[in-house]
C-alpha cells in the first residue's frame, strides 16, 4: 500500500534556530530520505516553501477567487511530504515514527487510493 | 423437523464459529464488512438449503465455501476494478494455502486489530463484539446507551478504516506486544463494565453482554496462555460474573458482599477462576487485572471461610494504587485500610482524594465516606453523606439499599 506523511509544522520554529541548529536538522531529513531510499519504499518526497508563499484558488458564484495564503490558518502548517509504499499501517507508523518532524511537528499517516486500471 | 434440525446446527455453528470464519474471510482483504455480508448471505443460504439437502458434514466449511464466493463474486461486482483484482486473487491464494482439514483460527489477529491504537477507543470494545461474535448494532447500542443508527454509522467507519489505512490482521511483534494487549484486554473490560450497569439483567437486550464479554475474555485467556494479565481479566471476570446471583434479592434489592449469600455463588466459575489466577502468578509478572482478580478472590475466601483477609486486601490495593493512580481505587485502598486500621485512618485518606473533583459526584464515594462516618460515630455528617450518596445512585436499588442504612442512624421522626 501507498501512504502519504504530511508533515505539519510550526513555520516560525525553522527561522528561530541557529545556523548550526538548521544544519543538524537538515543532515536529520537527509539522513531519514536516505533511510526510506535504502529501504527500498520511498517514492517521492518534496519540502514546502512557507505558507506565506501559498495561494488558494476556488469557485465562488461561478467565478475563481484566488487568495493570499495557505487554506487553513492553523499554528501548524504543512511543510513537506513523503510519498512510501509499506504493506501495511503498523509499518507506515514505525517509519513514520522514525520522521524528524514527530520531534517538534506531527506527521499525518494517509493511506493512498489504489490506482485504477481497466 | 429438518428445517428445525438445521435452523439449530446454523444457530451453534454461528455461536462457535462466527469469528472464526470472519477473521479468515477478512484476514486476507482485511474487509470486514464485506466478510459480513458474504456470511450473512451464506447462514441465510444454509438456513434454506439445509432442511432439503440435509445438514452437511462439516458445516464450517460448507459456509466458508459459499461465504468465499459470495465475496469472490461481490469483488467482481466491485467498481473499482485493481481492487477487484487483488481480493480476487488474495482469496486464491487463501484456497491454495488451506487444507480439508481444521480452519485456521485467526481471532486473535482480528482483536488485535479491532484494538489497534489507530481505531478510536471508545468503538473498539463495540467493534470486538460485533465482528467476533456476530451481535448486531442495535443489541450493542443499547448496551452502550447509544442510538442503534449512531452505533452502527460507527461501526461501518471504523470497518471502513481498518480497511483503508491497512491495518494489519497480525498479533503485534514483541516491543509493541505489551501495550497493544493492554487495549484488546482494556475493551474487553469495557463490554464487561458497560453489561455491569445493569446488573439485574431487567432489560433483556443488555442481560447477555457481560457473558458475551466474558466469551471474549475466555477466548484470550485460551488464545494467550502465557500472558498473565490475558489470564488475569479472565479470572476477574469470572469472579465478578460467579457472584452475580448473589447480589441481588428475591425483591431486587441490592446485597452487598459482606450480606451475600456464599451458597448462591457460581462454584464452578470460582473454581475456574482461581485456576487462571494461579497459572497467572506462576509467571511472577504483576498486572492491574490479576491484581483486581486476587482481590475479587480474597473477597470471595473471607465470604467463603470467614478468614481474616483484611491485610491482604489492604496490600492489594494498595499495589494497585501505586500502578494505577486511579482515585476510584484509592477509595477502595482507603476502604480497605479503614478495615485494618480503624475509620478515622480510612477518612483521612478519603479526604486527601477529595481533592480530586472527579470524586464529587462519584456516588460509591459518599457512600464509603457515610459508613466510614458512622463507624466513627459522627452522625450526623455520615447521614448528610448518605443524603448526597442517596441523589447521586441512578439505580433504584442502590437508592434503596442507602436509604435504609441513613434510616439505621437516623430514624425519621413519628408522624404526629
Amino acid at each position: 500500500m501507498r501512504y502519504l506523511y504530511l508533515l505539519y509544522l510550526e513555520e516560525g520554529g525553522w527561522d528561530a534556530m541557529t545556523p548550526e541548529q538548521q544544519a543538524e536538522g537538515e543532515g536529520a531529513y537527509m539522513a531519514y530520505t536516505e533511510a526510506l531510499q535504502t529501504a527500498g519504499i520511498l517514492i517521492g518526497a518534496n519540502r514546502l516553501q512557507p505558507s506565506p508563499s501559498a495561494t488558494t484558488v476556488r469557485l465562488t458564484g461561478g467565478k475563481s477567487q484566488v487568495l493570499d495564503g495557505p487554506y487553513a490558518d492553523t499554528k501548524e502548517q504543512l511543510g513537506g511530504y513523503y510519498l512510501v509504499e509499506l504493506p501495511d499501517l503498523d509499518q507506515a507508523l514505525a517509519w513514520a515514527a522514525r520522521c524528524p518532524t514527530v520531534g517538534h511537528g506531527v506527521v499525518e499517516v494517509r493511506p493512498v487510493w489504489p490506482p485504477r486500471t481497466g | 423437523m429438518a428445517a428445525e434440525r438445521a435452523r439449530r446446527t446454523a444457530e451453534a455453528v454461528a455461536r462457535h464459529s462466527y469469528g472464526k470464519l470472519v477473521a479468515f474471510l477478512a484476514a486476507a482483504t482485511r474487509d470486514l464488512a464485506g466478510a459480513e455480508d458474504a456470511l450473512a448471505e451464506a447462514f441465510a443460504t444454509a438456513l434454506r438449503d439445509w432442511p432439503e439437502t440435509g445438514c452437511p458434514d462439516n458445516p464450517e466449511a460448507w459456509l466458508l465455501t459459499v461465504a468465499r464466493r459470495r465475496m469472490v463474486d461481490a469483488g467482481r461486482r466491485s467498481r473499482t476494478g485493481t481492487a477487484a483484482a487483488e481480493t480476487l486473487r488474495q482469496l486464491a491464494e487463501e484456497r491454495a494455502g488451506d487444507t480439508a482439514g481444521e480452519l485456521p483460527d485467526r481471532r486473535l489477529a482480528l482483536l488485535f486489530a479491532c484494538a489497534h491504537p489507530a481505531i478510536d477507543a471508545g468503538i473498539r470494545a463495540p467493534l470486538m463484539l460485533q465482528t467476533v461474535l456476530g451481535l448486531d448494532a442495535a443489541a450493542i447500542a443499547s448496551a452502550f446507551l447509544t442510538s442503534p443508527a449512531a452505533m452502527a454509522k460507527r461501526l461501518v467507519r471504523a470497518k471502513e478504516k481498518i480497511r483503508a489505512a491497512g491495518i494489519p490482521f497480525a498479533p503485534p511483534g514483541r516491543d509493541e506486544l505489551a501495550p497493544r494487549l493492554a487495549a484488546v484486554l482494556d475493551a474487553i473490560y469495557a463490554a464487561f463494565a458497560e453489561g455491569w450497569s445493569d446488573p439485574a439483567g431487567t432489560d433483556p437486550s443488555r442481560r447477555d453482554l457481560p457473558e458475551e464479554a466474558l466469551f471474549l475474555a475466555r477466548l484470550m485467556a485460551e488464545l494467550m496462555p502465557d500472558e498473565p494479565e490475558a489470564l488475569g481479566l479472565a479470572a476477574l471476570m469470572l469472579h465478578a460474573e460467579a457472584r452475580r446471583p448473589a447480589r441481588r434479592s428475591a425483591d431486587g434489592d441490592y446485597i452487598p458482599l459482606e450480606a451475600q449469600n456464599p451458597a448462591l455463588w457460581d462454584g464452578a466459575m470460582i473454581a475456574e477462576a482461581e485456576r487462571l489466577l494461579r497459572r497467572a502468578a506462576s509467571r511472577r509478572q504483576p498486572g492491574r487485572y490479576q491484581i483486581e482478580a486476587a482481590l475479587q478472590s480474597a473477597h470471595a475466601d473471607r465470604r467463603r471461610s470467614g478468614r481474616d483477609t483484611s491485610r491482604a486486601v489492604a496490600a492489594l490495593y494498595e499495589a494497585l494504587f501505586a500502578l494505577t493512580g486511579s482515585p476510584v481505587v484509592g477509595l477502595n485502598r482507603a476502604v480497605a485500610i479503614a478495615g485494618t486500621e480503624g475509620p478515622q485512618a480510612g477518612l483521612a485518606l478519603l479526604d486527601g482524594l477529595a481533592a480530586d473533583g472527579r470524586l464529587a459526584t462519584y456516588q460509591p464515594y459518599w457512600a464509603a465516606r457515610a459508613a466510614l462516618l458512622a463507624a466513627a460515630d459522627a452522625v450526623d455528617e455520615a447521614v448528610h453523606a448518605y443524603e448526597i450518596a442517596i441523589g447521586l445512585a441512578a439505580d433504584p436499588a442502590v437508592r434503596r439499599f442507602l436509604e435504609t442504612r441513613r434510616q439505621a442512624l437516623q430514624p425519621p421522626p413519628p408522624r404526629p
